[in-house]
C-alpha cells in the first residue's frame, strides 16, 4: 500500500525519507554508507568540496563494491583529509603533484589490469583520479587531455569551486566572471575577474568523444550518486564536475549556505547541469523554481561590488544574460529532450570500439 | 639511527583522532516547534504527530495518540469544523491537509478493528460527579478515567450525547457511530445514568460522597426573540426542531404542513436547521441580519446548504409575520460591520419560520447553588482550572463558554479534567508552556513536492436532500495516507535524513526508524548546513558556551 501511493510530503527532493519506497533513497540516507571520507578531517566549516568527495566517493564505492583506489592532486582536498600522519580516507588513496593526477591515474588502471591478469583475479580495480578546479582546468589539462585521448579506464572527478582556494583564493580559468578573487580585485573600471577569459571543461571533455560527461552539484545528490554510478558502468575515460561552493572563497553570508548556494547556481542557470554520452548531451536536469541570478549574486561577498549603489547595472544585466543563455542553449526550462549537437568523429570511433 | 626513511617516521593514523569540534562556535540542536494545526485545534489534538504515524500506516499508533486528547474521532472528522486546515502551512504551498478526512479515516478503523482504550492501571479511589453527558462532559469523564478516578455521570436526556445527538442531524453524525464511541468511554468504567435531572447540586454531591463535581450543562434553552404576529403563523426554535427529528424521526407537527419555512440566524444551528428541512421537502430560506462575510456559520457548510437548493437572504431581519408571510426590514452595515434599520421593508411568503439565533444555559439546574457567579448567559470560571467560584466545582463546554462547538467542548472537558486531577491530588493545575510556532517561513518549501488535495467525494445533492444518509464520505485508506503523507511535519522531524546526508563532516549519527539523529558534537564544526537545510525548521543554531 505505502509504496504504490505517490510520495508528496519531499517526493525524492531530500535525502531520504522514512516513508519513501527504499530503492528511491540515496545512498547517502542509508547507516552502512561507506563514509570514505570520514569525520575528524580538517576542511573549513561548511565545505562543500569535502561534502561532495563524500557524495562521489561514497556512490563509486558502493557501485565497484569497493574496489576502488583515488588519486588526488594537490589541492585543498588533498591538504585538508591528510595532514600527515592521520587520513581522513578509508580507501587506498594517493597523492603525487598537483598537476598528473590524470597520468597518475592512468598508470594505476594500467597497474591494475596487468596485475590482475597476472594474480588471475577476475575484479579489476577501478580507479578514479580527483582535484580541485585549479589542478584540473589549469595546471592538470595537458595531463587530462591525455587521458582523454587514450581513453583511459578513468573516471575523473573536478571539485569545481571556481579558484585556489588552498593557496588563497587566486583567479582560476574555472572563476566565473567578475566574480572578485585575490587576484581579481573589484577594482578599476571592470571590476572581478575579466569576461571573456576562462574554459570550459566539461564542453573540451565532450569534444574528445570519451563516453561519459556530467556536472553535478551537491545541491542535488540524488543526480549526483546516479551520474557517479552510472560513470562507473562505463570503462574508457569519464569526466564529472562537481560544483561545490566554498564558504570562504566566495564569502558566503554563512558557512550553512553551502548547499543553498549550489542549488542556487543550478535554479538560476548559472551553473548548467547535465549528461553526455560519446560527446552528445543526453540529459539535462531542469530547473525546478527559477530564480534571478541576483538571488545568487547577494548571498556571496565575491560579488559584493556588484549590488554596491555605484555599481554598474549592466554587469548584472550581462550575468543575467548569461543565464537565460545557457537556459536556452542547454534547454533547461520545459520538458523538451536536448536537441543533438555536433560531435567529436572520435566519439563515433570510442562508442564502437566498446 | 632511523630504521627508515623520515617522511614515514610515524606510523598511519586516522583523523577521527582530530575532534573538530572544538571549533565550533553555534551549536546545531533540535528544536520543537508547534505546528498551526496543533495549535488552532480547540481540543488541543496533536494532529502532526498521529499523522505521522497515520502516513507510515500504523494506524492504531496514530488512533492512540490522537484519542490520548480526544476519545471521540470518528465523530469529530465528522463534525469537527476543521479550522486547523484553514492554519496548515501546506495551504500557502499548493492546498491545505485534508486533516479532517484522516481523523475521520482513523476513527472509522479504530470502530471497524474494534480498538478499545486501555482502563487504568491504577484505582485513585476518588470519586467525580459529572452533570451533563454532552461532549465537555463525556470528554471529562474519559479523561478522569485515564487518571483513575471513578467517574459517574447523570444526564437528563433519554440518551447520552448532548448536542451530538439532539442538535446535529443524523446527515452529519449517524448515530451508531455516536453510540459506539461513548460505549467505548462506559467500557472503561464510566457510569452514565440518563433520564435524571438533577436539581441540587450540593446535595447530589454530598450524597454520593464526590470529591469534585464537572458541570458540563450545556446550552439548551433556544433564545427567543419578540415577533408580533398573527395567530396562525408557526414561530418554533431550532433545538425543538431538531430534538424532534432526532427522537421521533419526523417533523414537528406544527410545522409539518409548512412549506416555505424562514429560518432566523446566520450560525451553524440555522444551516443545519435549514438542510434538515429541505430533507423533508421543505422550502428553507435563511433569513439573516447580516452578510455573508460576517455569518458565524462554517463556510463549508453553508456552500453545501446552498447547494441543496436552502435560499438565504441577507441583511434582513424580521419585524412581524402572519398567516404565509413575513414582514422583513431591510438592514444595512455601519462602519463597524454592525446591521442597521433602514426603514425599507418587504415582504416575504413563509408558512413558519424557526429561530435559531442562540441558545443559553438554563438557569433552572443551578439556581440553589446560590454562590455560583454567573454572567451574561455563562457560567464563570477560572480560565485555566475552569473551576467555577464554588470551590470543587468545574464546569465545561457551552455552559462555560461563547466558543460553542462540539470541538471546543471537547477540549474544555479534558482541560476540566486534568484541573480536576490536579485539584484531588491537592495541587493547583498549570498549563504547560507551548513551544514556538512552526512558521511557514521556518520550512523550506523548496523541498516539498506539490499535490492537489484529494477532493471527497459527495453525494449527488438531489440524492443529499431527500434523506439523511451521511453526506460526506470517509476517505479510503489509499486517500487517507495520501493526505496524511502530505503533511509538512512542520516544526517536528520527519526523518528526511537530510541533516544526516548535508553533513561534510559526517557528525549526524542516524538513529535508526523512528528515533531520530543525534549530533556528534566531537565532530560537528557548528557550520549551520543542518539548520539551513532542514525541510522543516527542527534544527536550530545556538551559541555555544565559551
Amino acid at each position: 500500500m505505502l509504496e504504490k501511493i505517490k510520495f508528496y510530503q519531499t517526493g525524492s527532493n531530500t535525502v531520504g525519507n522514512r516513508l519513501l519506497n527504499p530503492s528511491m533513497r540515496t545512498i547517502q540516507a542509508s547507516v552502512d554508507r561507506p563514509n570514505a571520507l570520514i569525520s575528524g578531517h580538517r576542511a573549513c566549516q561548511g565545505c562543500g568540496e569535502a561534502l561532495g568527495a563524500r557524495y562521489a566517493i561514497d556512490a563509486a564505492m558502493r557501485a565497484t563494491g569497493g574496489q576502488l583506489m583515488v588519486v588526488n592532486a594537490t589541492g585543498c582536498l588533498e591538504v585538508f583529509s591528510t595532514p600527515y600522519p592521520e587520513s581522513a580516507w578509508r580507501l587506498p588513496w594517493m597523492h603525487s603533484l598537483f598537476g598528473n593526477a590524470a597520468a597518475v591515474g592512468s598508470g594505476l588502471a594500467s597497474a591494475a589490469k596487468i596485475r590482475a591478469q597476472k594474480n588471475g583475479d577476475s575484479v579489476v580495480p577501478r580507479v578514479i583520479a580527483q582535484g580541485g578546479d585549479g589542478g584540473t582546468t589549469d595546471i592538470g589539462m595537458g595531463c587530462l587531455s591525455g587521458m582523454f585521448d587514450r581513453n583511459d579506464d578513468v573516471l575523473y572527478i573536478c571539485y569545481d569551486n571556481e579558484a585556489y582556494m588552498n593557496t588563497g583564493v587566486q583567479r582560476s580559468s574555472a572563476t566565473p566572471p567578475s566574480a572578485r578573487t585575490a587576484t581579481t580585485m573589484p577594482v578599476g573600471e571592470h571590476p572581478g575577474a575579466d569576461w571573456g577569459k576562462g574554459k570550459d571543461v566539461p564542453l573540451i571533455a565532450m569534444a574528445h568523444g570519451i563516453p561519459y560527461v556530467a556536472t553535478a552539484t551537491v545541491a542535488d545528490l540524488r543526480d549526483l550518486e546516479q551520474k557517479v554510478t552510472k560513470a562507473m558502468s562505463y570503462h574508457g575515460a569519464r569526466y564529472i564536475q562537481i560544483l561545490v561552493p566554498c564558504p570562504l572563497g566566495w564569502g558566503l553570508k554563512s558557512s550553512g549556505l553551502t548547499v543553498t548556494a549550489a542549488r542556487l547556481a543550478m535554479e538560476t542557470g548559472f551553473y548548467p547541469i547535465f549528461e553526455a554520452e560519446y560527446g552528445k548531451i543526453t540529459s539535462v536536469r531542469k530547473i525546478r523554481a527559477k530564480q534571478p541570478v541576483t538571488n545568487y549574486l547577494k548571498i556571496q561577498k565575491r560579488y559584493a561590488h556588484l549590488l554596491k549603489k555605484n555599481a554598474d547595472p549592466n554587469t548584472v544585466a550581462r550575468l543575467q544574460a548569461m543565464c537565460d543563455q545557457n537556459i536556452k542553449d542547454f534547454g533547461l526550462l520545459g520538458d523538451d529532450q536536448p536537441e543533438l549537437n555536433p560531435t567529436a568523429i572520435q566519439a563515433y570511433e570510442r562508442s564502437q570500439a566498446i | 639511527m632511523l630504521k627508515k626513511a623520515f617522511a614515514v617516521t610515524l606510523d598511519p593514523a586516522t583523523s577521527l583522532e582530530n575532534h573538530t569540534g572544538s571549533w565550533r562556535t553555534l551549536r546545531p540542536v533540535n528544536v520543537f516547534k508547534l505546528p498551526p494545526c496543533n495549535k488552532q485545534c480547540p481540543a488541543g489534538e496533536n494532529i502532526q504527530q498521529w499523522l505521522y504515524y497515520a502516513a507510515q500506516g500504523d494506524y492504531e499508533q496514530a488512533w492512540r495518540i490522537l484519542t490520548e486528547e480526544n476519545p471521540f474521532p470518528a465523530c469529530m472528522g465528522r463534525v469537527c469544523y476543521h479550522t486547523c486546515e484553514g492554519k496548515c502551512n501546506r495551504g500557502l504551498l499548493d492546498e491545505s491537509v485534508g486533516i479532517n478526512s484522516v481523523e475521520r479515516f482513523l476513527g472509522d478503523y479504530a470502530l471497524e478493528h474494534g480498538l478499545a482504550f486501555k482502563r487504568p492501571t491504577r484505582e485513585s479511589g476518588k470519586k467525580v460527579l459529572i452533570i451533563g453527558a454532552g461532549p465537555a462532559g463525556l470528554s471529562a469523564a474519559y479523561h478522569l478515567r485515564r487518571f483513575g478516578h471513578t467517574v459517574h455521570v447523570v444526564e437528563q436526556g433519554k440518551e447520552p450525547g448532548g448536542m451530538m445527538r439532539y442538535g446535529i442531524p443524523t446527515y452529519r453524525l449517524p448515530r451508531d457511530i455516536l453510540d459506539k464511541e461513548i460505549k467505548r468511554i462506559t467500557d472503561m468504567g464510566v457510569t452514565i445514568e440518563c433520564g435524571r435531572k438533577v436539581d441540587d447540586i450540593e446535595a447530589e454531591k454530598a450524597k454520593g460522597k464526590y470529591d469534585a463535581v464537572i458541570l458540563g450543562l450545556g446550552a439548551g434553552i433556544s433564545q427567543n426573540v419578540d415577533i408580533p404576529q398573527g395567530d396562525t403563523n408557526h414561530i418554533l426554535n431550532a433545538l425543538k426542531v431538531l430534538g424532534e427529528i432526532e427522537t421521533t424521526g419526523k417533523l414537528d407537527s406544527e410545522i409539518k404542513v409548512a412549506r416555505k419555512v424562514a429560518v432566523y440566524g446566520g450560525g451553524n444551528t440555522a444551516v443545519d436547521v435549514a438542510r434538515s428541512l429541505r430533507r423533508f421537502g421543505a422550502e428553507p430560506i435563511i433569513v439573516y441580519r447580516r452578510n455573508r462575510d460576517k455569518m458565524r456559520a462554517s463556510e463549508e457548510e453553508m456552500a453545501a446548504a446552498e447547494a441543496e437548493g436552502v435560499q438565504v437572504k441577507w441583511l434582513s431581519t424580521i419585524t412581524g409575520a402572519s398567516k404565509d408571510k413575513l414582514k422583513i426590514e431591510k438592514m444595512a452595515l455601519d462602519e463597524n460591520g454592525y446591521p442597521q434599520p433602514t426603514g425599507e421593508f418587504e415582504e416575504l411568503p413563509a408558512d413558519a419560520v424557526v429561530l435559531a439565533l442562540g441558545q443559553n444555559v438554563d438557569q433552572a439546574a443551578i439556581q440553589k447553588l446560590k454562590e455560583l457567579k454567573f454572567e451574561k448567559d455563562s457560567l464563570i470560571v477560572d480560565p485555566v482550572t475552569l473551576e467555577t467560584s464554588v470551590k470543587g466545582i468545574f464546569a465545561a463546554g457551552d455552559c462555560a463558554t461563547r466558543d460553542r462547538t462540539v470541538t471546543h467542548a471537547i477540549g474544555m472537558g479534558k482541560n476540566a479534567a486534568r484541573a480536576v486531577n490536579a485539584y484531588l491530588k491537592g495541587t493547583v493545575y498549570k498549563k504547560q508552556p507551548k513551544h514556538e510556532d512552526a512558521k511557514f517561513e521556518d520550512m523550506h518549501p523548496w523541498y516539498y513536492s506539490e499535490a492537489p488535495k484529494t477532493v471527497r467525494p459527495e453525494l449527488e445533492a438531489a440524492r443529499r436532500t431527500s434523506n439523511f444518509d451521511e453526506v460526506q464520505h470517509g476517505l479510503t485508506e489509499e486517500n487517507a495516507i495520501f493526505e496524511a503523507r502530505r503533511c509538512l511535519s512542520c516544526g517536528n522531524c520527519m526523518e528526511c535524513d537530510n541533516c544526516y546526508g548535508v553533513c561534510p563532516d559526517s557528525a549526524i549519527i542516524k538513529l535508526g526508524p523512528g528515533k531520530g539523529y543525534e549530533f556528534n558534537y566531537d565532530y560537528c564544526k557548528g557550520c549551520g548546513i543542518c539548520a539551513q537545510e532542514c525541510p522543516c525548521g527542527h534544527i536550530a543554531m545556538v551559541p555555544e558556551k565559551i
